[in-house]
């Protein structure tokens, strides 16, 4: 059926328009059979709507897609599916309360058409399946006791169940640890030698560049490079999906004798952090950085009262933080913007200006009744400091672009006068432009004053905005550097060793 | 011996029976006998039916608070049907009626939940004045004293009949036999065939569902109609249980069948939920409502008694999962 | 901006419903403009509408944090249960003068103070227990009316002093006082949620409960103060209806609680959380009024007035989950 030589999968031209605006131009790459390829690109550069044309979820306007070198029609997600096109999502879209088994066989029984649930069939196939990747793990546990590594191991046995032939992973590196990552590229290769091929899409593919044949690199939906893994490395990779060489110019000094704003002593919290004592002083951004795992979110959160330490002591500008009350840090002038803007820091719905003024509500409502003239005129003032383009501040926050939405909770914070404000992934869902942006604003802060932490996975980001920058590793800070004695390979290496 | 889980209700929910049961056994010594059995099981008849079916929208993450109206709306509907135009109809042709009438109630239901995708606490709520109201202004508010013969010879099948030492006589009705067949179906759908298993997936992620390409709208679809069958099922045998179709009965027990299930280990968020934990689940309300006197408590208690342990039964599970969150952080 | 404003007002649910409520008068009027139209008409459904509609003010509350509170009308006959014990024990029927009104001043503080308390039970159990609010008030409910039942053993409890009954039946100025309590009580409600802090962030807090948490709102406080007010508006409602029966009982009202979340939705409040107007839910409960006394007038009984509600509750959620909960697509921002 399918010539020897055709591709696995091949598209040709392929582009697509939304109301006028071009998300993917022209594109054209092919995927052999047991062949992992990158595709890269940051956020906005067309990666998503590339996954939804291949899974047949959105046609293209133009352009042909080939499986097994035989054209292919109008696709839908079932088209797909029968190819053997499979995706893992970033939030792997399992069921939570299944067992390991029925999440991996679910599919494949859905593909067959089975009216009955057969134990005994959904189990040799799990048993099967995983056997496969090469992995032992109880068939019976629910999956929601899973860590995140499992979870994706289970969502990549359910592609495999389905006779997948082509992996599409959608950013898979972003929640493992180094170690699970390991894990997962060992995986990888045994699903190519049985002649599985692999498509990773990512913002952050550096990880698993040494299991693959070929890097295509995305930048504002068309293709700006592509060719063997073994030509790029993470620099260059970088450079071709901002499309931009020079490094964004690391911050100016702090000064020796500027105050302690904020002193961390012997935080603790069991499971998450341990012993971790700091120093903030007026002026300085401190970098935390570590592997997902590594305590640096939990504390992140313990900084704000999000997660209640078990023991140790926050104090800001000498007085002591009530620990694990939210309410209390934000009092001492602790301000913290969240990692996952959409859930945790933004009301969707409600209109830019609330959204902003939501901070500032007891400055303005002493009384008892509040002061909107004053409330909106802070709130409107701080979303033009900030520089945000919004064409009207009654508008839900959600119409607004992601490096925008950054800036509005960035806005509620910096409209309370923070003394410390923590940064948890300033930058995380937001453009290139957007984040040279915000490092900018992270350094005019810094410059006025402010303590800021800024946590991080991103080590340029880091590298650009940081004074200092503490490693954490199983929980514990390992290392304390100063941010202009260290390079991003240099780092990569302190945090993965 | 298995390490005792005391996080499942269904654990929680067994111990409290047993304590209840050994309480009742000192301060009675008669309460651990037959005819207590046979009220017990008689009471769990028609809310044993309706538990199942509230099990099955919990599980697939939705709530039905009509599945009364439709039990009442279809006992009396069939009466009024069968003595108007079908007296012979047999008893089982009486249920096929019922279980017709009920499935095409939760049709209703279903259309607007799973075809307009409405939430389903205000679909039901709605449904069940709408049902109720029809029945009253259309179909008749007076109650049917004589019912036709097929259910009233269903009302006097009994499976066991005895006489206690005391010379009184005690009998357990047929229709315990529709329960258990109802159990077994319910359980053989959710645990044996592709379309329960889905059910519990769609509780579980309707966007996972919807994306692995579960056909989310009939699964709801069709876990309305069923449960409306139940109910209509429920309904009939209420009536033929009663000798009487009376349109004002089983409407206001809707709340107390969803507390059993809760009680029981099923979540609101759906995609958990057990039958053993819904019968043991009904087996404490019906306690609750036949024997708290034994206990010492006044029987007009027993709506506090119920609120009560459905504060508890669910307030423990929510107060440990929100610890645990706390911790793990 | 004041454009805008304009639109969104225009575009809101209040503004469909206004037409809605407008259609309905005058259909009524026209079908029945003797009886319909007629003093006698307008005064009574001004006596009748405000007890329900107290309790879809509570009802509202709860809704906007994405809640619900289905112990109110439990929780009103416990309230007016209590008190009718106080007033018929300590006052009696033959009270007259400042006894009576001393006992009445007495047995209403107690009622609030017994719907705060409950509505503490419910904020307690939801926000400290992490209940969800179905649950936590589903079970609160069962144990209000249970106390009701057992306080009575489920008969009436009846024989007040004259002066209860200028509570739901009197006026003043010609205006019926539950009339004017409703009135006062919705310009409160509408005025703490659009022009204090407690309100804007109840708000906040139904359109994202994590998003409020991180913004450093008191979340627990703010819980626990919106099923206190829930309950204290219950044990309103509940005063009310034992003043308009005379008497108080475990199973009065058990219709009221479907129409509360009836005209909650049909106000326009998002059952979801986030969106509501103390404006929309006072069309609702006109509309509501309109469309009871008219049907009734046109000979209708009670219980297709419950099959029209079911109907129209079930309808409004169509529109207004096709047209306003759904988001409208965002303009793409360049």
């Amino acid at each position: 059926m399918t010539a020897p030589s055709a591709p696995l999968i091949a598209m040709e031209g392929v582009t697509k328009t939304y109301s006028g605006i071009t998300a993917l131009a022209d594109i054209g790459f092919t995927i052999g059979a047991g062949e992992a390829v990158c595709l890269a690109g940051e956020n906005g550069s067309g990666k998503s709507t590339l996954i939804k044309i291949l899974a047949g979820v959105e046609q293209p306007d133009r352009g042909c897609i080939h499986f097994g070198g035989v054209e292919q029609g109008p696709l839908n997600p079932r088209l797909s599916a029968a190819a053997g096109v499979m995706v893992i999502f970033q939030d792997f879209s399992i069921f939570p309360n299944l067992s390991v088994a029925e999440n991996i066989a679910f599919s494949a029984g859905l593909a067959q058409s089975h009216r009955l649930y057969a134990r005994a069939r959904v189990r040799a196939l799990a048993t099967a399946t995983l056997a496969r990747v090469g992995v032992d793990m109880n068939l019976d546990a629910p999956v929601e006791t899973l860590s995140v590594a499992h979870k994706q191991l289970v969502a990549i046995c359910r592609a495999l169940a389905c006779d997948a032939r082509l992996i599409i992973m959608d950013e898979p590196t972003t929640a493992l640890t180094e170690r699970e990552v390991r894990a997962l590229l060992t995986i990888i290769r045994r699903l190519k030698s049985d002649g599985v091929a692999v498509l990773f899409v990512s913002h952050k593919l550096a990880e698993v560049l040494e299991v693959c044949e070929k890097v295509v690199v995305l930048r504002n939906g068309r293709k700006v490079a592509e060719g063997p893994a073994t030509e790029f490395d993470a620099a260059s990779l970088t450079r071709h999906m901002t499309g931009r060489d020079v490094a964004e110019t690391p911050p100016g000094p702090v000064d020796p004798a500027a105050l302690v704003l904020m002193q961390v002593r012997g935080l603790a919290k069991s499971g998450a952090f341990d012993d971790v004592s700091f120093d903030l002083r007026a002026g300085e951004v401190l970098g935390i950085s570590g592997l997902l795992g590594s305590g640096r979110t939990s504390l992140a959160k313990a900084l704000f009262g999000l997660v209640a330490p078990d023991e140790g002591s926050v104090t800001v500008d000498g007085h002591v933080v009530p620990l694990g009350d939210p309410l209390a840090a934000a009092r001492s002038g602790v301000g913290y913007v969240p990692e996952d803007r959409l859930t945790e820091g933004l009301f969707l719905m409600q209109s830019i200006a609330r959204n902003v003024a939501i901070g500032r509500l007891e400055a303005h409502g002493q009384s008892g009744i509040l002061d909107f003239a004053g409330l909106w005129g802070e709130a409107v003032e701080w979303l033009r400091k900030l520089n945000v383009k919004a064409p009207d501040v009654d508008a839900p926050v959600r119409s607004l672009s992601g490096g925008n939405q950054q800036r509005v909770v960035l806005a509620r914070w910096l409209s309370r006068s923070p003394r410390v404000l923590v940064l948890n992934g300033p930058s995380v869902g937001v453009d290139v432009g957007s984040k040279a942006d915000i490092h900018g604003i992270i350094r005019e802060l810094s410059a006025q004053g402010l303590g800021v932490i800024v946590i991080s996975d991103d080590l340029p980001e880091l590298l650009a905005t940081c004074h200092r920058i503490l490693v954490m590793k199983g929980g514990c800070v390992t290392e304390d550097i100063a941010g202009d004695a260290t390079t991003e390979a240099d780092l990569a290496h302190r945090l993965a060793s | 011996m298995r390490h005792i889980d005391f996080t499942r209700n269904e654990t929680l929910v067994g111990l409290i029976i047993l304590a209840f049961c050994a309480i009742a056994a000192i301060s009675d010594p008669g309460f651990l006998s037959m005819p207590t059995l046979t009220d017990l099981l008689r009471g769990g008849i028609v809310l044993g039916i309706f538990a199942v079916a509230a099990l099955l929208v919990l599980i697939s993450g939705g709530i039905d608070v009509s599945f009364t109206a439709v039990a009442a709306f279809t006992m009396y509907t069939t009466a009024m049907i069968l003595n108007t135009w079908a007296p012979g109809v047999p008893w089982w042709g009486a249920f096929l009626l019922a279980m017709g009438i009920g499935a095409g109630l939760g049709a209703i239901n279903g259309v607007f939940i799973a075809g307009f995708g409405l939430p389903t606490l205000i679909v039901t709520l709605g449904t069940l004045s709408v049902f109720r109201g029809f029945m009253l202004t259309f179909i008749g508010s007076k109650q049917i004293t004589t019912l036709p013969p097929g259910m009233r010879e269903f009302g006097r099948m009994m499976v066991i009949r005895g006489t206690n030492p005391d010379g009184s006589f005690y009998s357990l009705h047929a229709a315990i036999l529709v329960t258990v067949g109802a159990v077994v179906l319910t359980w053989a759908i959710l645990h044996r065939t592709m379309l329960g298993r889905s059910i519990f997936a769609i509780g579980g992620s309707v966007e996972s569902a919807r994306r692995i390409g579960i056909n989310v709208r009939r699964t709801q679809f069709f876990v309305y109609v069923y449960v409306g069958m139940l109910a209509g099922l429920a309904g009939v045998i209420h009536a033929s249980m009663a000798r009487v179709a009376n349109p004002f009965d089983l409407v206001g027990l809707e709340l107390s069948v969803i507390a059993a299930v809760v009680l029981g280990g099923a979540r609101l968020a759906g995609g958990y939920g057990t039958l053993t934990g819904t019968l043991l689940g009904v087996t404490l309300i019906v306690l609750v409502r036949n024997s708290l006197v034994v206990l010492g408590i006044p029987s007009t208690w027993q709506s506090v008694a119920v609120g009560v342990l459905l504060l508890i039964g669910t307030g423990l599970p929510a107060w440990q999962a929100k610890r645990a969150a706390a911790r793990a952080a | 901006m004041t454009n805008s404003r304009f639109a969104t007002l225009i575009a809101g649910p209040e503004a469909r419903l206004a037409v809605i409520a407008l259609i309905v008068f005058v259909a009524m009027a026209i079908l029945s403009p003797d009886r319909f139209l007629s003093v006698q008409n307008m005064t009574s459904m001004a006596f009748q509408f405000p007890e329900f509609a107290i309790l879809a003010l509570a009802m509202t509350l709860t809704m906007l944090t994405g809640g619900i509170d289905l112990s109110v009308v439990g929780l009103a006959n416990l309230s007016a249960i209590v008190a009718a014990t106080i007033l018929t024990t300590y006052a009696g029927p033959t009270a007259t003068g400042s006894a009576a009104f001393l006992w009445l001043g007495i047995a209403s503080a107690v009622a609030l103070a017994i719907g705060a308390l409950g509505g503490l039970f419910n904020g307690i159990a939801i926000a400290v227990f992490g209940l969800p609010p179905i649950l936590a008030t589903l079970g609160s409910g069962l144990i209000f009316t249970g106390f009701a039942v057992a306080l009575t053993g489920g008969s009436a409890v009846m024989g007040f002093p004259a002066v209860v009954a200028w509570l739901g039946n009197g006026t003043v100025v010609g205006i019926p006082v539950p009339l004017i309590l409703f009135a006062l009580l919705a310009l409160a409600l509408s005025f703490v949620l659009t022009r204090t802090a407690f309100g804007v962030r109840v708000q906040m807090f139904g359109a994202n409960p994590l998003a409020a948490r991180f913004a450093a709102i008191d979340v627990t406080g703010l819980l626990i103060r919106v099923y206190v007010a829930s309950g204290i508006l219950g044990s309103i409602a509940g005063m009310l209806v034992m003043s308009r029966a005379n008497s108080a009982k475990a199973d009065y009202g058990s219709s009221y609680l479907l129409l509360a979340v009836l005209i909650a939705v049909l106000g326009g409040v998002n059952p979801y959380g986030g969106y509501g107007r103390v404006i929309g839910v006072v069309l609702a409960v006109l509309t509501m009024q309109f469309l009871s006394s008219g049907l009734n007038m046109l000979g209708v009984s009670n219980f297709a007035r419950e099959l029209i509600w079911g109907v129209l509750l079930i309808f409004v959620m169509i529109v207004n989950t096709r047209l306003v909960y759904r988001p409208r697509k965002p303009k793409p921002l360049t």
